[in-house]
């Protein structure tokens, strides 16, 4: 490891290590709970299950893997990668959701499935 | 007992080496030095592009006349490859599929990305920096070794029963799943397992090339000192680290599709060849193939170009002895292709379907990536004026890439915008552009990164007259076989047609293309075997130099970054003693110097050593 | 010359090698599961009303599998710390808890899946859709399956509730008696078992899942190597070896990461 680490600083970390795996286990009963209560729209389910994901991903980045205290290549790197996977992500959705007006029913939002039409999958 | 009180100062350095002679396997098959790797890779990379070319020119006698027996290796094709494939000789629709597919793909894959990326840039780059190789050296072999069994497995889907890939370097779903149904394991298995190789050896060796560059730079050899094609080398590196990954997930996926029966791209009541819809449980998307194909796609194609740029940099400065102009802007801008490279990608897929504003979206950041394009190509361009110019054959593929580049560039604009890509999507106009770029654009400059480069690497001097016979055959003919697609592809010929399109003739009673239009099949095809024989002087020359070629000094063309400041051939370790950078890469005619270059290892004020 | 800064940092980075190395592999698989996530997004907004099974997945056991996970990473952390303070044998209990804690993750994750293969659903071509166990607990069978063993029925046990029904009491699901009754094949239009290529439900979940598991797998046998084998650098080198133990702690806790992400994903939402 780059910085000199004293054997006192590194109980500390000890002591803030265990302290985030509270909280990560805090956080796995918190998302099991939170399935229980019933919001009202799907995508605010969505929205709250990632942000508790991303809370408890953060710990981990930040405590265990030591980024909270680490160098500014390694961010950079990691900020430009977390930038691109949310492009690519966000743009193929809004790719796949926004068509041409008209078009909508190729969507299958409004025709059912000939399938469905059918009593059943296939 | 704590770790500090072992004498760590001791080992501030690792041990490259356990200074014992390595048998013949350790030294030039299972190396870990970067510049036998890098030889490895150049050498299975000249081999592939020379069979990918091979594949083109039988494609070629296909597209000009349709169903004759193909002269000369008609024969030898149906012997090895079986009357099925190859009927009386003739080049079979489906043959051509598999030819074009994976001519496409060992072009791309195994031919440009490891010559520009993998071999110039492993030799190169760890030399150029003042470091005694790669960051990681095992790393290094393993990413060739994976790249070889890459290149094993996509070469012996030809002989596999069904043939090789025939569903086009894109692979779309459904067609790459359904078009070979004989056999469940088939071309296209072996494709997607080919190219998930190929993809570890890219990831890997994308670490190594960025670890290095960040890490092993000698002192004084700070970011802005960097030689251009370092530059280049680094942004490559990320694209194919972040973008690779995409496509590597999307071909498991096409390989359960395959093998498996799942429908991650297969929509909902597919039929194949009847109306009852194939057992298949449905529901999965053909354009989620698109996205993460493309997501590497459009990346990928800078991976192709950005090298040739650092080449071209390189043997501008060199021959022009002069710095090269804008060296700050050439780096900024390389920085942001490779940033904006990533948000592109839904270029190639204007007619999908998509709504205006994300089709916008995608126009307006192909537009914008433009700008910083046009930027290199213009330094470069205002880096000649001035100079006091040396016309080798590196320079004259250097001087002609600039022109062949601008013109592939500039040939991509009406495919960028969405309204005039309607037209001309698919056809031969695409075809033209992107040959353009990859063909006199990116081949020219590692053509000059071979000649510039290889005194160095083997102390001999390639010969000057059978460099500028190759050279101008190959520009001629580059541009016969290529400038005539455009009239095509604008005519409305689409691609991958075995027959050239003679389905589409223009009849007295229905348009169609005309005999004009399709007359230029011949002429492309006959430019084509021209610049076959036009590659013939510089195989010769690359042969005969290595066998009895002229020996060499050093420093042959009185050029100033580090890698010329080694013996010939460098010895492992690279340098016999520390490197220090004193100055910039490209300080030649600096007024008040004793010579017209002077080396970036040389001290302030000290005689030349 | 030999390669600098394999065990000591580059001053002006402040990073030896090998930790730029690992973050750069790990950015890499952030795009690879990244892939795999956006196709989850599409898949799922794509998929036909009524084919994406919710609720298949059992939740207290992801729960567990979860808090095992989370356990293994605090171990991987807590056992480079105490290499760093010298503790050789501390390091190596820890490490010995988080390459079990990786073991039996794995187990539970193929005992799941087991689960799964032996669970089917039937399209019945009355339009009805059943899903159940056959006797026998026979594996992968298919609507082809019955053509080849030439069945003309076979036992199945319904299960109490269709994915597709609303939920119904805790209690009823539980205790539902499970009695094998004769389906005749006449009556099937589709059999399945829950596997990949059952819906793209299932087919994104084992993808996501297996290739999860693989690096789970990946990671544990890197940190065993360095565990057993590879131990022996500590009495050469400490220094080098402590670095490789945290590059592979870094990897662990990415895999860990996933994980957090996998979970209420895939089970939950």
């Amino acid at each position: 490891m780059s910085d000199a680490h004293s054997p006192e600083a590194i109980k500390k970390h000890v002591r803030t290590y265990l302290v985030i795996f509270g909280a990560l286990l805090a956080g796995t009963i918190v998302t099991v709970w939170l399935r229980s209560i019933h919001f009202g729209d799907f995508w605010i389910t969505v929205a709250i299950a990632l942000t508790v994901a991303t809370i408890k991903a953060s710990l981990v980045a930040g405590f265990f893997m030591h980024l909270i205290s680490e160098r500014k290549a390694i961010y950079a790197t990691l900020a430009t990668t977390v930038f691109f996977f949310a492009a690519m992500m966000y743009l193929t959705v809004w790719a796949r959701v926004q068509v041409p007006r008209g078009s909508e029913y190729l969507m299958r939002q409004e025709v059912p499935h000939p399938a469905v039409r059918n009593g059943g999958a296939l | 007992m704590s770790a500090t009180t072992h004498a760590g100062q001791l080992h501030d350095v690792h041990q490259v080496e356990h200074h014992h002679e390595l048998n013949f396997w350790q030294k030039y098959i299972f190396s870990t030095d970067h510049k036998i790797i890098g030889i490895q890779y150049g050498f299975m990379a000249l081999l592939f592009l020379f069979f990918g070319f091979c594949l083109m020119l039988m494609m070629r006698w296909s597209i000009a006349f349709p169903d004759k027996p193909i002269p000369v290796v008609g024969g030898l094709l149906q012997w090895v490859l079986g009357k099925e494939a190859v009927p009386n000789g003739t080049m079979g629709p489906d043959l051509y599929n598999s030819f074009g597919a994976m001519h496409g793909t060992i072009m791309v894959f195994l031919a440009i990305v490891p010559l520009a990326f993998a071999a110039f840039g492993n030799y190169v780059v760890p030399l150029q920096i003042g470091a005694p190789d790669m960051a990681f050296p095992r790393v290094n072999m393993a990413s060739f070794d994976c790249f070889f069994l890459g290149g094993v497995v996509m070469f012996s889907s030809f002989f596999i029963p069904g043939g090789a890939a025939k569903s086009g370097w894109t692979s779309y779903s459904p067609l790459a799943t359904l078009a070979e149904r004989t056999y469940l394991v088939n071309g296209q298995t072996f494709w997607i397992i080919g190219m998930v190789l190929l993809i570890t050896s890219s990831l890997l060796g994308a670490v190594n090339f960025i670890a290095t560059i960040i890490q092993l730079r000698a002192p004084g050899m700070t970011w802005m000192r960097l030689p251009f094609f370092c530059w280049a080398q680094f942004v490559t590196a990320f694209l194919l680290l972040l973008a690779f990954p995409p496509l590597e997930a999307a071909g498991v996926m096409q390989l359960m599709d395959n093998l498996a029966g799942t429908s991650f791209f297969l929509p909902s009541g597919l039929m194949v060849a009847g109306t009852t819809p194939i057992p298949i449980s449905g529901g999965g998307s053909p354009l989620l193939w698109q996205h993460l194909f493309w997501f590497l796609g459009h990346p990928e194609v800078y991976v192709l170009i950005l090298p040739g740029m650092g080449v071209v940099a390189e043997v501008i400065a060199n021959n022009t002895r002069k710095p090269l102009w804008g060296y700050k802007s050439l780096v900024y801008s390389v920085l942001a292709i490779g940033f904006i490279s990533f948000i592109v990608w839904a270029h190639h897929m204007y007619l999908t379907g998509m709504g205006t504003k994300i089709s916008t979206f995608f126009q307006t950041t192909t537009m914008i990536i433009s700008i910083p394009s046009v930027i290199i190509l213009t330094c470069l361009f205002i880096s000649l004026w001035g100079g006091s110019i040396r016309f080798n054959t590196q320079m004259l593929f250097a001087l002609a890439f600039l022109p062949m580049f601008g013109i592939g560039g500039l040939t991509g604009l009406p495919l960028g915008f969405n309204f005039s890509d309607l037209h001309l999507h698919d056809t031969y106009y695409v075809i033209a552009h992107f040959h353009y770029v990859v063909a006199p654009g990116t081949i020219f400059a590692l053509f000059a990164g071979i000649y510039h480069w290889f005194p160095k690497i083997t102390g001999r001097l390639m010969n000057e007259t059978l460099g500028r016979v190759h050279f101008w055959l190959s520009l001629i003919f580059m541009n016969a076989v290529f400038q005539p697609m455009f009239q095509q592809g604008m005519a409305g010929m689409i691609r991958r047609m075995y027959n050239g399109g003679a389905t589409y003739a223009a009849t007295p009673t229905e348009s169609g293309l005309s005999p004009h239009i399709l007359g230029l099949n011949k002429y492309v095809s006959m430019a084509a075997w021209f610049l076959c024989l036009a590659q013939l002087p510089f195989i010769i020359n690359f042969f005969w130099t290595l066998w009895r070629g002229k020996k060499t000094p050093e420093n042959p063309w009185h050029a100033t970054t580090v890698e010329w400041d080694t013996p010939t051939p460098p010895p492992h370790g690279n340098f016999s003693r520390p490197v220090q950078i004193h100055r910039g890469p490209y300080e030649y005619s600096v007024p008040g110097h004793s010579a017209d270059f002077t080396m970036q290892t040389q001290p302030e004020k000290g005689a030349k050593h | 010359m030999e390669i600098p800064y394999v065990v000591k940092a580059r001053p002006d980075t402040g990073l030896f090698n090998a930790k730029v190395g690992i973050w750069l592999f790990l950015a890499s698989e952030v795009m690879l599961f990244g892939a795999l996530f956006s196709a989850y997004i599409l898949l799922r907004v794509g998929a036909d009303p009524g084919s994406w099974p919710q609720g298949l997945l059992n939740v207290p056991i992801g729960t567990f599998n979860t808090t095992v996970l989370i356990s293994s990473s605090v171990t991987v952390v807590l056992s480079w710390a105490a290499l760093k303070m010298g503790r050789f044998n501390t390091y190596r209990k820890y490490q010995a808890i988080t390459i079990l804690c990786a073991l039996g993750f794995l187990g539970i994750k193929s005992f799941e899946y087991r689960d799964k293969w032996t669970h089917y659903e039937i399209w019945k071509t009355d339009g009805t859709r059943v899903t159940g166990h056959i006797e026998g607990s026979p594996y992968f069978w298919n609507t082809a399956t019955l053509t080849k063993k030439k069945l003309d029925q076979i036992m199945f046990a319904p299960d109490a509730r269709h994915y597709n029904d609303p939920p119904a009491e805790h209690h009823v699901e539980a205790h539902a008696k499970h009695e094998f009754a004769p389906v005749k094949t006449s009556d099937i239009k589709r059999l399945s078992a829950f596997v990949p290529s059952h819906s793209t439900f299932f087919a994104i979940y084992f993808t996501l899942t297996a290739l999860h598991g693989l690096h789970v797998l990946a990671g544990a046998l890197v940190i065993a190597y360095i565990w057993g084998p590879g131990a022996r650098m500590w009495k050469t080198d400490p220094e080098r070896y402590t670095n490789r133990v945290e590059v592979s702690g870094l990897f662990w806790h990415f895999v860990d990461l996933v994980w957090i992400f996998l979970f209420p994903v895939l089970y939950l939402l």
